[in-house]
């Protein structure tokens, strides 16, 4: 841990502490009215923890539920059915005013970053603490470190609209962490900016977590986001957590389709259709692809297929590392005669998932 | 020839009650405007103080006396003028009525110009658990500053405009004036000196009013 902590010394508490709570939650909203009314299920029953001290991602494309699913942990949107708590305090039925204390420890940024355009940086960031009746001197001095923390401490005076995206979600960040929460909610955080842009505020956030101790919940679309910096990822479709675990995981075994889209669009290590039916034109021999990773021993089986006269090519892939594992997917093409290469499919399968590219 | 001796201490005094008529109710109904518009706005489908009952009631209140001609909202408040001003002839009774009248339209103007506000700041706001009285006072308000400022600069105008109108009800003011001495008279000069004056004023309004808006929305 560095020694550069604005908030103070950070409490690691247990790291298995769960610090969120979903138990069976749903969420449905009314549309429309009179006879055109109906109900749309936005988060449905929902089962999941957060644990204090990580980065906990939730992916899913637009329309999933997930940005929802987030509003639901600060009552920003009230949950329908089912148990919701923060560090044991249920939110679930609870009116406005009575949320006032959990919100004080949850802090939020979001996409459009929504600073006051009224106030200048410096403003933005003492708002908080405003409202929390900090004394003006305390609250000078918070601001001044809190700025010096996301590098913005030049641009105390300016007001938002001189600032640029990544700058924007800098301040949105400093004022999220005015009060010392004890979880950050990130909504869409970076999907109005650029790669690089991102970047710079995926370490920020990470910093916020590894040097203040600060749990992070980030919603987005963008598997680039949950392998840079999300120690579990839930990955959600229609209002549903169909696939929930550490993202090393759901990196080296996407268990349903969803996942497994996103997965390929960071690792682009599968061919996709068009690409399968460029290689299919290319090879003749029977073309397979293999997950690929740490002790999967995919060189003993071809030296073995080898001895008996079977021919390998690579046709596709690719191997990424994360968080210290590496993982990916190799295509090959089998050439030789139809029993050796069999045994050689056979021995992969045994080994690790094997998906065959049709003839 | 006009004796501009005489009548100009006239046209000055009348410039004067027509400035403290303006001045008054605008503090009056840009008060009471400013309560009724947060009050539409807040109640609105979707906004932090959500109530169906409370906005239909005040959108019922304001669009039945909004479309009434202000001459005749003048003479229709009569009675009730009568009962809290204590007469009803002169500038006090024009300053009841003109606040009755302002206010529904100023509330309307306040309403507008606040939908302009971001929900999303409304939502931060929320999300750092700040009380919703607290929101209005701290983020709504402040964050349509610069439309407001506009909104009320025209509003100005509208009263200026009723304040002639109330000259019918012996308010006195420039409309009076211009009535009286010039268009009774036939005497277009003196209409015409009353016409000007009002023209400089307004000028003088709008051009404070938008240099302090841009000075607010920092363009």
């Amino acid at each position: 841990m560095s020694a550069a902590v604005p908030a103070g010394p950070p409490s690691p508490g247990r790291p298995d502490e769960v610090l969120v709570r979903f138990s069976n939650v749903s969420k449905t909203f009314r549309t429309g009215s009179g006879r055109a009314a109906r109900e749309v299920v936005a988060v449905d029953d929902v089962s999941l923890d957060v644990r204090r001290g990580e980065i906990f991602g939730v992916i899913g494309y637009s329309g999933a539920g997930k940005s929802t699913l987030v509003r639901l942990i600060n009552g920003l949107e009230p949950v329908s059915s089912g148990s919701l708590t923060v560090e044991g305090f249920e939110v679930a039925g609870r009116r406005e005013t009575e949320l006032a204390p959990v919100r004080q420890e949850i802090g939020m940024i979001f996409q459009q970053f929504n600073l006051f355009t009224s106030r200048t940086v410096a403003g933005n960031v003492e708002y908080p603490l405003k409202r929390a009746g900090w004394p003006k001197e305390k609250r000078r001095a918070r601001v001044a470190e809190l700025l010096e923390f996301v590098g913005l401490s030049a641009r105390a005076g300016n007001y938002p609209e001189q600032l640029s995206g990544g700058q924007k979600q800098r301040v949105g960040i400093a004022r999220a962490l005015a009060t010392s929460p004890k979880l950050l909610l990130a909504d869409e955080s970076t999907s109005a900016l650029d790669p690089e842009t991102t970047q710079e505020v995926l370490q920020v956030l990470q910093r916020v977590n590894r040097e203040l101790g600060i749990t992070i919940v980030i919603i987005t679309h963008e598997m680039d986001v949950v392998r840079a910096i999300a120690d579990r990822v839930a990955v959600m479709q229609d209002g549903k957590v169909v696939e929930h675990g550490s993202t090393v995981d759901i990196f080296a075994r996407p268990r349903t389709e969803t996942a497994h889209r996103f997965v390929s669009s960071v690792l682009h290590s599968e061919p996709d259709a068009r690409e399968v039916e460029r290689l299919r034109r290319a090879h003749r021999g029977r073309l397979v692809i293999v997950d690929v990773g740490d002790g999967v021993d995919i060189g003993g089986v071809l030296s073995d297929g080898a001895a008996r006269g079977v021919r390998f090519t690579i046709a596709y892939g690719g191997i990424s590392v994360l968080q210290e594992q590496s993982f990916g997917s190799l295509t090959f093409e089998l050439t030789g005669e139809d029993t050796a290469v069999q045994a050689v499919v056979d021995e992969m399968s045994r080994i690790t998932t094997l998906r065959e590219v049709a003839a | 020839m006009n004796d501009w001796s005489v009548l100009g201490p006239e046209l000055l005094a009348a410039l004067g009650e027509t400035l403290y008529m303006v001045a008054v109710t605008l503090l009056l109904a840009g008060l009471l405007g400013l309560l009724v518009g947060v009050g539409l706005y807040v109640t609105r489908r979707g906004n932090i103080l959500e109530n169906r009952a409370v906005h239909e009631g005040l959108n019922l209140v304001v669009n039945f006396v909004r479309p009434i001609p202000f001459i005749i909202l003048l003479a229709a408040l009569g009675p009730v003028t009568q009962e809290v001003v204590g007469t009803r002839l002169g500038p006090n009774a024009a300053i009841f009525a003109m606040t009755i009248g302002a206010m529904f339209a100023v509330a309307r103007i306040v309403e507008q110009n606040l939908m302009s506000v971001d929900p999303g700041v409304v939502e931060a706001a929320r999300s750092m658990g700040v009380s919703r009285s607290r929101i209005i006072t701290t983020v709504i308000l402040p964050e349509a500053l610069g439309p407001l400022v506009l909104g009320y600069t025209f509003l100005v105008i509208g009263i200026t405009d009723m304040s002639a109108m109330a000259g019918a009800i012996g308010a006195g003011g420039l409309g009076d004036f211009a009535l009286r001495l010039g268009y009774q008279r036939f005497n277009d000069e003196v209409t015409w000196a009353a016409v000007a004056v009002i023209v400089v004023l307004v000028q003088l309004v709008q051009v404070v009013g938008n240099r302090l808006a841009r000075r607010i929305l920092r363009r």
